[in-house]
């Protein structure tokens, strides 16, 4: 049985090789960036605009939204990296109906990625925020014992995500793939279904804690300016 | 399970490429166009309220206007009322006093009229007592009317009383005896010397006498001497029948309607 995209490779050349979770990623990068500069390059400023603009303004508004419930005083700006998270993994799941797709996220490489680029994105953030000195001290909060605690729990929380992911994925395909030897019609049917629930909440469960991430690493420096400002 | 670190390594590059890719055809474009729309609304909702500031301020300059208009309206309503009261009063006053003036030239006239009629009346009157006296006595005797007068006149001397008579010669002491005899017709040189002869016989000095014709004696003969008169003529008679034929005009006239 196979669990992941990454085992169907096309092309190989050493370390280097073409496998369906590049080639599926592709793809879904592909209509995303298409499909959204279609729709984007006759954009009415205007109360009279079509249909297909008014969903992408409704997904990115309410991402901005989200962004702005978890905590993040300026939500633009983490509307590229969490929206597209969001967007990548539910777009992922969404073409699982198609016949023959492979969603990268049900790949253990893929999941490993976006939860690195998290592990980056939050320090990132926190040093674009509270600047470097003060990031690095909030790992010895409340007292300098908690350091190597601080650290095994980002290194942790990064393998959480990306492994819950995986894991919701691949299990989710697994018990498809195993419904399907036993019973061939009407629970496959039933259990994609769940599948697609599953993978939405999951893309939403990754993005909202990628975004609870981030803002426990902001959100520090913002207590300690707000009365600053105040005095102002 | 293998985790396969060129394809960890290509997914990252491949989710940082795609981040890119979203924020230049997807978020960036789409919250442009938010925030011109919400530019556009806010402009609007500015505009709006521009318009409606400015609105209210012209409905209340609006308001004072009318106000004004109606006061000054009310004012010259007012003034042109009691305009219309004084020039009402003035042209009523105006034609009362026409009205009177009228009546009062009417009034004259009528009386000037019967003025007219009384002198034509008693001229008329003169005229037929003298043609009825003239044709009486011609008829009865060989006397004429200018004589008869004249005999009257001297026996009106003759007659005259004491005290009369003493009124007179003071009166013509005081003209140094000199008098004027007034008749309405031509005496005779005949009559003149009667009158002479007469007043010689009366009078104890010595009387110079002037004639004068004076036609409004009517029929009369006087002697006027220094202010003092004595007459006879047929005026009398006249005025009291011109006297009897004014009472009967007047009742004529209160028995109009």
């Amino acid at each position: 049985m196979r669990l992941s995209p990454d085992e169907i490779v096309y092309w190989q050349y050493g370390p280097i090789k073409l496998n369906a979770t590049i080639v599926f990623t592709w793809g879904i990068m592909l209509v995303l960036a298409i499909g959204s500069m279609i729709i984007t390059r006759r954009l009415q400023p205007g109360h009279k605009r079509s249909r297909w603009q008014n969903l992408l303004e409704i997904i990115v508004t309410g991402i901005e939204a989200q962004i702005g419930e978890i905590g993040l005083s300026s939500p633009r700006q983490y509307v590229g990296f969490l929206g597209t998270i969001f967007l990548f993994i539910a777009f992922s799941t969404l073409c699982t109906v198609i016949p023959g797709f492979e969603s990268p996220t049900g790949s253990l490489s893929t999941t490993i990625a976006l939860a690195l680029c998290v592990f980056v994105a939050v320090p990132f953030y926190g040093i674009k925020e509270k600047g470097l000195g003060s990031y690095l001290k909030s790992y010895v909060k409340p007292t300098f014992i908690m350091l190597p605690f601080n650290i095994i729990s980002e290194i942790s929380r990064t393998m959480a995500l990306a492994v819950r992911l995986f894991g919701n994925m691949m299990s989710g395909a697994m018990i498809i793939a195993i419904l399907f030897t036993i019973t061939p019609f009407l629970f496959p049917i039933i259990m994609t279904l769940f599948g697609l629930l599953t993978g939405l909440v999951q893309a939403y469960i990754f993005s909202v804690l990628a975004a609870v991430y981030i803002a426990a690493a902001t959100v520090t420096h913002k207590t300690k300016t707000e009365p600053k400002t105040e005095e102002q | 399970m293998i985790i396969d670190w060129f394809v960890i390594a290509a997914q990252a590059f491949n989710f940082l490429l795609l981040i890119w890719l979203m924020k230049r055809f997807l978020y960036k474009p789409i919250l442009k166009a938010i925030d011109a729309r919400e530019k556009l609304i806010a402009e609007k909702l500015a505009d709006a309220d521009r318009k409606e500031a400015a609105a209210q301020a012209e409905q209340k300059e609006f308001q004072q206007k009318n106000e004004e208009f109606e006061q000054r309206h009310a004012e010259l309503l007012s003034q042109a009322t009691s305009e219309a009261e004084s020039q009402r009063r003035r042209l009523l006053n105006e034609a009362s006093e026409e009205a009177d003036n009228l009546r009062a030239k009417r009034q004259e006239m009528l009386i000037h009229d019967a003025q007219k009629l009384d002198r034509a009346i008693g001229l008329r009157t003169q005229e037929e007592v003298f043609a009825i006296a003239r044709k009486a006595l011609a008829d009865l005797s060989s006397d004429s009317l200018e004589e008869r007068i004249c005999e009257v006149f001297t026996r009106r001397l003759r007659d005259m009383g004491s005290e009369e008579k003493e009124r007179l010669i003071k009166a013509l002491s005081a003209q140094s005896g000199t008098a004027q005899l007034n008749s309405a017709f031509e005496l005779s040189q005949a009559q003149r010397n009667n009158m002479q002869k007469t007043l010689g016989e009366l009078f104890p000095t010595e009387i110079r006498l002037k004639f004068k014709t004076v036609p409004e004696l009517i029929g009369g003969i006087e002697l006027v001497a220094n202010g003092h008169k004595i007459a006879w003529n047929i005026a009398d008679y006249i005025a009291s029948l011109e006297e009897s034929v004014d009472r009967l005009i007047k009742e004529g006239r209160s028995n109009e309607p």
